[in-house]
């Protein structure tokens, strides 16, 4: 039974991890609502182990670890599909940043060329 | 400042580690095409390409990471846009694209009527073949995208373009920087946006530098993935071409 009590010490600590990230501001909430849905179905899971298995039987599966190992492969699947969205997103605004980053430094370049000769021609 | 004066045609080199080709390149444009400004995309070079683009009466634009060729024409297209170019032509800073041919790819804009020119091999100009998978890449390429664009096209992935306002207008807003975005998508895009595509035959000559690669793998890879640039291309909603507002 002490694998049991392993378990949902670990599920209850990454509810807590999770929160401290989210507090903190190191994980914005688009990212972490997905990890505690995860983390505390997890926990209620580990909690009423008898609840996997009226789950199992609804949705006609055999062994209840097969249930979860569908279910976790689905979850982490979506996540990283959400992850390579994100980073084309991010990708996309860091182009459009460098392209500003390099008109901005060409006007920078032509204003300071024209005040120096400006000053010249004053002096 | 003589940014609010219409100005007439900027030639666009993106370039990326040319610090060799580049100066001779420049030099050979500027004495053909007096009337022209130029501007050097420098593509986040390593060496010193910056450098060496600063020649003359070239204009410099300095991405300080490199984000490919699309990448580097998207920034030039939208300077040409802010500045209020008329006209806008990408030309190869390796010296490849012959500055004599410039005027005849720049002057089709008007004489055929179209937004969109493209300088291309296999038009009965010049003696630059391909064999094999790369053959049968450019091939299928070339069918599709003429049958996109209703016009003959024979070369859908060259860097010799001229766009007149509405295609620099468009390209400023949308323009790809994946792999074979800035020529096989860009076209897709403009003949979506109901712009005219041409092409004009052109000689190519040989790299001031570097080899090409008649890697028979690389060659199958291009083709396996230029089918897939293309159909995503197709597959993509079209959106409204949006105007640059800067």
């Amino acid at each position: 039974m002490s694998g049991y009590y392993f378990a949902l010490a670990g599920c209850v600590a990454l509810v807590v991890f999770l929160t401290y990230l989210l507090r903190r501001r190191r994980l914005r909430e688009k990212y972490v609502v997905i990890w505690l849905v995860v983390a505390v179905s997890v926990c209620v899971l580990g909690a009423f182990p008898q609840l996997v298995l009226a789950v199992t039987r609804a949705v006609g599966m055999e062994t209840p670890s097969n249930l979860l190992f569908a279910t976790a492969l689905l979850v982490l699947l979506g996540v990283c599909i959400q992850l390579s969205v994100e980073m084309t997103e991010v990708e996309e605004e860091t182009r459009t940043l460098l392209e500003e980053v390099a008109l901005l430094r060409y006007d920078v370049q032509k204003l300071s060329d024209e005040t120096v000769r400006t000053t010249d021609e004053d002096a | 400042m003589t940014d609010d004066r219409r100005r007439t045609l900027l030639v666009i080199l993106p370039a990326w580690n040319e610090e060799e080709a580049l100066p001779g390149v420049l030099d050979e444009l500027h004495a053909t095409l007096p009337e022209a400004d130029f501007l050097v995309v420098n593509d986040g070079s390593t060496d010193r390409t910056a450098v060496a683009a600063r020649r003359g009466r070239t204009m410099v634009l300095d991405l300080p990471l490199n984000l490919g060729v699309g990448g580097a024409m998207r920034a030039g297209y939208k300077f040409a846009a802010r500045k209020g170019y008329q006209a806008a032509v990408q030309v190869d800073a390796d010296g490849q694209h012959d500055p004599a041919d410039v005027r005849r790819v720049v002057g089709a804009l008007e004489s055929e009527g179209a937004d969109v020119v493209i300088g291309a091999r296999f038009a009965g100009e010049g003696t630059y073949t391909v064999r094999g998978p790369r053959r049968w890449a450019m091939k299928l390429l070339s069918a599709s995208l003429s049958r996109l664009t209703r016009t003959r096209l024979t070369d859908t992935t060259s860097g010799f373009k001229a766009s007149n306002r509405r295609a620099i207008e468009l390209f400023a807003a949308d323009y790809p920087a994946e792999y074979l975005g800035d020529t096989i998508e860009s076209l897709v895009i403009a003949s979506r946006a109901g712009l005219v595509v041409r092409q004009v035959g052109v000689t190519m000559r040989p790299r001031a530098g570097g080899t090409p690669s008649h890697n028979p793998a690389k060659a199958a890879l291009f083709l396996g993935r230029a089918v897939l640039a293309l159909l995503i291309a197709l597959s993509r909603p079209t959106n409204p071409p949006i105007g640059e507002t800067a």
